[in-house]
């Protein structure tokens, strides 16, 4: 949809919600404290959509993040995501309540819905936006995204395309403070969804028991690259990984060659991860692999080329075959424990 | 089974960082020179998904790439893995589109193409990586759109896609045709094998032109743009390397691990 720049009937700033076991998800939480931000900036209104067969009983939870106005779309048939339903009721829903700044999570939900969800509405989307503003001149969103897998950022904006549309990024801004005093409007939305439209569904969903501590969550990664060699050379980096408590990653190739599972891969087909430590193991640091670690607190780099790039970004290093360095390693941390 | 693959050609990301620059005046990416653009690393597996679609199916695979001449390169590789056909769309008038321009691009020619049953895009590029012109290339077609599928199954005139979540994942079922976006947990691209190599290089890759696709220039005019970039910068990073010092391994070994006493 194009709108005009001015006397645009697009108005307003509004949170696609998203609940996880009957609560407010985390990502809505924290969309609903940047929105709030964002709205008064503006001068202009919060809302949030909330959707699901019990969705109404956070209405009032909404309002005390700072939601002006809930929508409540009370379907069971929301309960579960299926890509149609969503698409269909939601693009219909905006098209009705036009509003100027649409902002969804960069989730499982997010980012199957937005692209979408853009293509029906025909508004400007920007996607895994790590920063937003409005510019004070054009009152327009300015959004700040990743390019060339993280080693770039673009500031995009939609000049006339409304709404404006973005996912963010979860855990980038902080969570809206509760406040239960604050008063707001709940609306009905009585449109049920065209069951016709429903042509993809979902047959199956399975969560992976992961074992020991998921990638995304570990505090330590001991991560290999190609120069680890072979798939029984990974375990040496396994057994520093449990002493530690952490876990074990990887380059794209080290996956490619079959030596760790593809799960396991970090950077930019890979997993983005930002432990407290780092420690990356005969691996040279190209582009891809590093933007996937770059937000570690602390890298420590084991090569034995000291040209290597990962020493550029890491802050120490140790120049030596990774062979000797690991059972030393393992070793002084085992006397460290004990001792 | 008919299916038609989008490829798109990127700069390697596969350089040392410090080979990468930007020109933040005309908001482009420096192409790093001495190293060739390769195929987006998505788009590669969606090519890899099509071939086992045909390993089990037969049928036909129809590559395309908007993009310059130069791609007849990607296209090429994709033939080399077991591609039937391929196009380049080439145009002055294609040059710098945003995920609705290009959409609408691809969109054209596939419906000139035509018969397909499925139409597979990398989840996203590895460069500018948008992550939109699938789903809106379903949109324009009025297609299902399946997201980051990791494998794809056809029986019937009917997919089943497995596809990613952040902790498992779900099977999805729909009718075809359809466009599913490919994700890189689909697994290892196949490797061309030296005949198909060749025949991949003697292989005649049409240049599609605005006019050969029947894409109607207003709907590219800049004044149409969704969005639009302002600025692209490179973060700073102020990270020094202290290098641990010993005479043996083991030196080395206790010496960082008294640096990192305080963290574990």
């Amino acid at each position: 949809m194009m709108g005009g720049e001015t006397m645009s009937p697009f108005k307003g700033v509004m949170v696609l919600g998203e609940m996880t076991e009957g609560r407010l998800a985390p990502i809505t939480i924290e969309l609903l404290g940047v929105g709030r931000r964002l709205a008064d900036e503006l001068g202009e209104e919060l809302s949030v959509l909330l959707m699901g067969g019990k969705a109404g009983a956070l209405a009032q939870e909404a309002i005390a993040y700072g939601a002006d106005k809930v929508y409540v779309g009370e379907d069971s048939l929301f309960d579960e995501y299926n890509s149609d339903a969503y698409t269909q009721w939601i693009a219909s829903f905006c098209q009705k309540t036009l509003p100027s700044i649409l902002l969804i999570g960069h989730t499982d939900i997010g980012c199957d819905l937005a692209p979408r969800l853009n293509g029906r509405l025909r508004g400007g989307l920007s996607m895994d936006a790590v920063d937003l503003k409005i510019d004070p001149s054009t009152k327009l969103l300015v959004s700040t995204r990743p390019i060339f897998g993280g080693n770039a950022y673009a500031k995009v904006v939609s000049k006339s395309a409304r709404p404006q549309m973005v996912t963010v990024r979860t855990k980038i801004f902080p969570p809206a403070e509760r406040n239960d005093s604050r008063k707001g409007e709940v609306i009905l939305v009585e449109e049920k969804v065209d069951p016709s439209v429903v042509k993809a569904k979902v047959v199956d969903r399975i969560k992976e028991e992961v074992e020991g501590v998921k990638l995304e969550d570990a505090e330590i990664i001991i991560s290999g690259g190609h120069g680890i060699g072979s798939a029984k050379n990974f375990e040496m980096l396994w057994e520093l990984a449990r002493l530690l408590g952490g876990t074990v990653g990887a380059t794209r190739r080290a996956c490619d060659e079959g030596w760790i599972p593809v799960t396991r891969q970090i950077g930019q087909s890979g997993k983005v991860v930002s432990p407290k430590l780092y420690i990356a193991v005969a691996l040279s640091g190209a582009m891809s692999h590093i933007v996937g670690c770059l937000g570690s607190k602390c890298i420590v780099a084991i090569n034995k080329d000291p040209e290597a790039n990962i020493f550029n970004v890491a802050h120490f290093g140790i120049v030596a075959d990774y062979k000797e360095v690991l059972p030393a390693l393992i070793q002084k941390f085992k006397e460290q424990r004990s001792g | 089974m008919h299916t038609i693959v989008c490829v798109k050609q990127v700069p390697d990301p596969e350089i040392p960082p410090a080979k990468f620059k930007i020109d933040p005046v005309a908001k482009k990416v420096i192409p790093p020179p001495g190293v060739p653009p390769v195929i987006s690393v998505y788009d590669e597996r969606a090519v890899e998904a099509a071939c086992r679609l045909k390993d089990k199916h037969k049928g036909k695979i129809t590559v395309i790439s908007l993009g310059s001449e130069k791609a007849t390169d990607v296209v090429r590789h994709a033939i080399s893995m077991g591609a039937d056909d391929g196009y380049v769309l080439q145009d002055e008038a294609f040059e710098n589109l945003d995920s609705f321009g290009t959409a609408y691009v691809l969109g054209k020619a596939i419906q000139k193409i035509g018969g397909y049953d499925l139409i597979l895009c990398g989840r996203q590029a590895a460069d500018w990586g948008a992550g939109q012109v699938g789903s809106i290339l379903g949109e324009i077609l009025g297609l299902p759109v399946i997201t980051l599928a990791c494998d794809i199954q056809a029986e019937d005139k009917k997919l089943k896609v497995k596809r990613i979540l952040k902790d498992g994942f779900e099977v999805i079922e729909a009718p075809m045709p359809a466009l599913v976006t490919v994700s890189s947990e689909i697994g290892l691209p196949r490797l061309p094998a030296g005949m198909a190599l060749m025949l991949a290089r003697r292989k005649q890759i049409p240049i599609w032109k605005a006019k050969d696709i029947g894409a109607d220039l207003s709907e590219l005019d800049r004044s149409k743009v969704h969005t639009e970039i302002t600025e692209i910068f490179i973060p700073t990073r102020e990270t020094k390397c202290e290098m641990i010092s010993g005479a043996t391994p083991a030196e080395m070994a206790a010496n960082l691990v008294s640096k990192l006493a305080k963290m574990i």
